[in-house]
């Protein structure tokens, strides 16, 4: 069998391919606080909270209310972002003028709370969600069994994200975001109705979370604290892609994840490192990050 | 965190003054819980262990044996750094004289050292490295509930001997890991298996797709899980989704708690075996503590290690009546040299490592169609009895024992 750095080629072909997984929600939740933070200018901390809250709903919808899977990608953003509508109309609205770190700072404590909230109510070990059945079983692509729910999880992702790219850069809605966020009063003026179209956005960047944490229950526990693990490295991967760049998160989301699956196999115990690792060696050498541009 | 102690002492302060006891120092017994109270270890012990160390007293009668008696807890984020840091700080400023349970060996090794240079108590429940009655025994210390060599015991031994030949490891990477697969290796090999390979894993991981599949390329028979918590549910249920079980691999949980179970939910965790020293539907003593104790911690069942601070509490109170003192080193001789009866392990004794010694059980979870209750998970397989379950006197390299 060849080897490549004394790994199977066949090992390495499946590490690549579970990188491309894992980075397929790191893509997803940092394209949603790039939204956000493009458009809205507010670091939005509770973004895990908001994708462990997606994880609940699922589970929710499904115990009180019979709704399976499917229903759930559909309901549970809807729910959560309107939740994040709320947010945004009650508390975030009042921090547009201020400094960046007041938002961070609301979020940070918003998201606190909620964690801590849902912890209390259901503990830390987790609720059970299964997979759906249509989506159970794998196959065998000769190197690796690649699990049925794995592979829908990097393409309905994939989708997302172009959708999303498509809808900000390509279209005359997202056209009317990015001049809303350059030059608010000048879009106000043309009769745009610029404090509306920012809380359908921060409920957009909210319901993308809500999608990931979806995504993300039949693999991972429904736990409380399923988004403060991951935000941490999200925020990473935002920082590492520049800040507000649509395009920068997504190809970092996924770049990153197969960066930290390799590390996996090569060095184990540093694969949460290494993404910091790399942020701060972007920051010193592009300090607005790979795809940002300086401001 | 602070207020939840000052509520403690509130509470405590509130019951009246009541004759303190000649040799207690300040007149008061003061317990301090250490545990994980917000991250993965949370359910497994956390807020479990406080109800479970607040029954002990109550049970205990302490009141009206006229001993006062405070419970304080802390979290320690599983960080030795912060663990010590409160250990620290009760026994030098809050005149804590015993803590219990921490878990997470690599916090509990930490605050064994303190606990041994400041001549007080401790009581282990939650930890796992039987480090702490081998090289690192201490006068002061007593790991009551399980530990890794009992564990690799029940449960190494019964897989091996059903086959189970070969392996691979899944260890998270700190000194409860590397002690449970240093454990159970030994085991294995002495069985006349082999080690396949191993990899490990930071502590919390949410993803383990890539090890699994590291396992599954490692042919081994059995993939041993030697992690814990929310680890070792992550670990089962991705290993369900790429098909190890089904493509003919088998699945060791080493450390599995009834919480973990019940996050998974029969449906994934149904078949796996290991090793636990409690188990809430043993008997109607068992029975009966569970009741109480899930009226009071959210319907959660004990989980071996709440079971083990009940016990552990219970005893420390006894020694503490017998000598009417409750200077660390003092006590914690009495407990050895005391047999120990409470109704969740039954009769036992604390050997000169440390060592509290009860029979071990090795259990199954049932199947879905089983379960004829909620928290009905296990079967038992095999009980171990108490002079088999954990680590002869002799082997653990204990210094105390040399003497």
């Amino acid at each position: 069998m060849s080897t490549i750095f004394g790994i199977p080629t066949q090992a390495l072909f499946g590490q690549l391919l579970i990188g491309l997984i894992n980075g397929s929600f790191y893509a997803m939740l940092s394209l949603g606080l790039s939204v956000i933070f493009g458009l809205l200018n507010i670091i939005n901390f509770a973004h895990g909270a908001q994708y462990m809250m997606g994880a609940f709903a699922a589970y929710f919808l499904l115990q009180w209310a019979g709704l399976g899977y499917w229903w759930a990608l559909l309901v549970a953003p809807l729910v959560v972002g309107v939740i994040g509508v709320v947010l945004e109309r009650t508390m975030l609205k009042r921090l547009y003028a201020l400094d960046h770190l007041y938002g961070l700072l609301l979020t940070f404590g918003l998201a606190l709370v909620i964690q801590g909230l849902f912890r209390n109510q259901f503990g830390s070990s987790g609720l059970p969600y299964q997979i759906p059945p249509a989506l159970t079983g794998g196959r065998n692509l000769g190197f690796m069994v690649l699990p049925n729910y794995r592979a829908w999880v990097v393409v309905f992702s994939l989708a997302t994200c172009f959708l999303t790219w498509y809808v900000i850069e390509r279209t005359k809605l997202g056209a009317y975001l990015r001049a809303a966020t350059e030059n608010p009063s000048l879009v106000q003026a043309f009769g745009v109705n610029v404090p509306r179209m920012i809380t359908l956005t921060y409920g957009f960047g909210v319901a993308l979370a809500a999608l990931a944490g979806v995504l993300a229950a039949p693999i991972y526990q429904v736990n409380p604290l399923m988004g403060a693990d991951l935000i941490i490295v999200v925020f990473a991967v935002v920082v590492i892609g520049g800040m507000g760049s649509i395009l920068g998160s997504i190809v970092t989301g996924f770049a990153l994840g197969i960066v930290e699956g390799l590390t996996k196999v090569f060095y184990p115990e540093a694969s949460n490192t290494v993404i910091f690792v790399i942020m701060a060696l972007v920051l010193l050498v592009r300090p607005a990050g790979l795809f940002g541009r300086e401001k | 965190m602070v207020k939840r102690i000052a509520i403690v002492l509130t509470t405590v302060l509130a019951l009246g003054p009541v004759a303190a006891l000649a040799q207690i120092s300040d007149g008061v017994i003061k317990i301090g819980v250490l545990n994980d109270q917000s991250s993965l270890y949370a359910d497994l012990a956390g807020q479990g262990s406080v109800v479970a160390a607040r029954m002990a007293v109550e049970d205990f009668g302490a009141e009206k044996k006229g001993m006062k008696v405070e419970i304080v807890s802390a979290d320690h984020q599983n960080k030795p750094d912060v663990g010590s840091a409160i250990a620290r700080q009760w026994y030098d400023v809050d005149k804590v004289d015993v803590i219990l349970d921490v878990p997470n060996s690599g916090v509990a090794l930490a605050v064994n050292q303190i606990t041994r240079d400041k001549g007080k108590a401790l009581l282990v429940s939650g930890a796992a490295t039987a480090d702490l009655t081998g090289k690192a025994c201490s006068p002061n210390t007593i790991h009551w509930t399980y530990d890794t060599w009992a564990l690799a015991n029940g449960t190494g031994n019964a897989i091996v001997k059903t086959g189970g030949d070969t392996w691979f490891f899944i260890t998270a990477d700190y000194a409860f890991g590397h002690a449970l697969e240093r454990d159970v290796e030994a085991v294995v090999l002495k069985n006349g298996g082999k080690v396949l390979g191993k990899v490990r894993h930071p502590l919390n991981t949410a993803d383990f797709s890539s090890f699994l599949l590291q396992a599954q390329a490692s042919k081994a028979k059995i993939v041993g899980l030697a992690n814990a918590g929310g680890d070792t549910t992550n670990s089962i249920k991705q290993a369900a989704e790429f098909g190890i079980v089904k493509g003919g691999q088998s699945l060791a949980g080493l450390l599995v708690f009834i919480t973990d179970v019940h996050g998974l939910g029969l449906p994934t965790a149904q078949g796996l075996i290991f090793t636990e020293t409690f188990y809430w539907d043993l008997n109607d003593k068992t029975r009966a503590f569970a009741k109480r104790f899930a009226e009071r911690d959210k319907g959660i069942h004990p989980t071996m290690i709440h079971a083990g601070v009940y016990s552990a509490v219970t005893h420390y109170l006894k020694a503490v009546e017998a000598l009417k003192s409750d200077d660390g080193t003092k006590v914690i001789a009495k407990m050895k040299e005391m047999p120990t009866d409470d109704p969740l392990f039954g009769k036992g004794t604390v050997r000169a490592d440390g060592r509290k010694i009860h029979p071990a059980y090795l259990v199954e979870v049932k199947k879905p169609a089983e379960s004829k209750a909620p928290w009905d998970y296990y079967k038992i397989r095999a009980t171990i009895p108490a002079d088999q379950a954990f680590r002869p006197l002799d082997q653990g390299e204990c210094p105390l024992v040399k003497k």
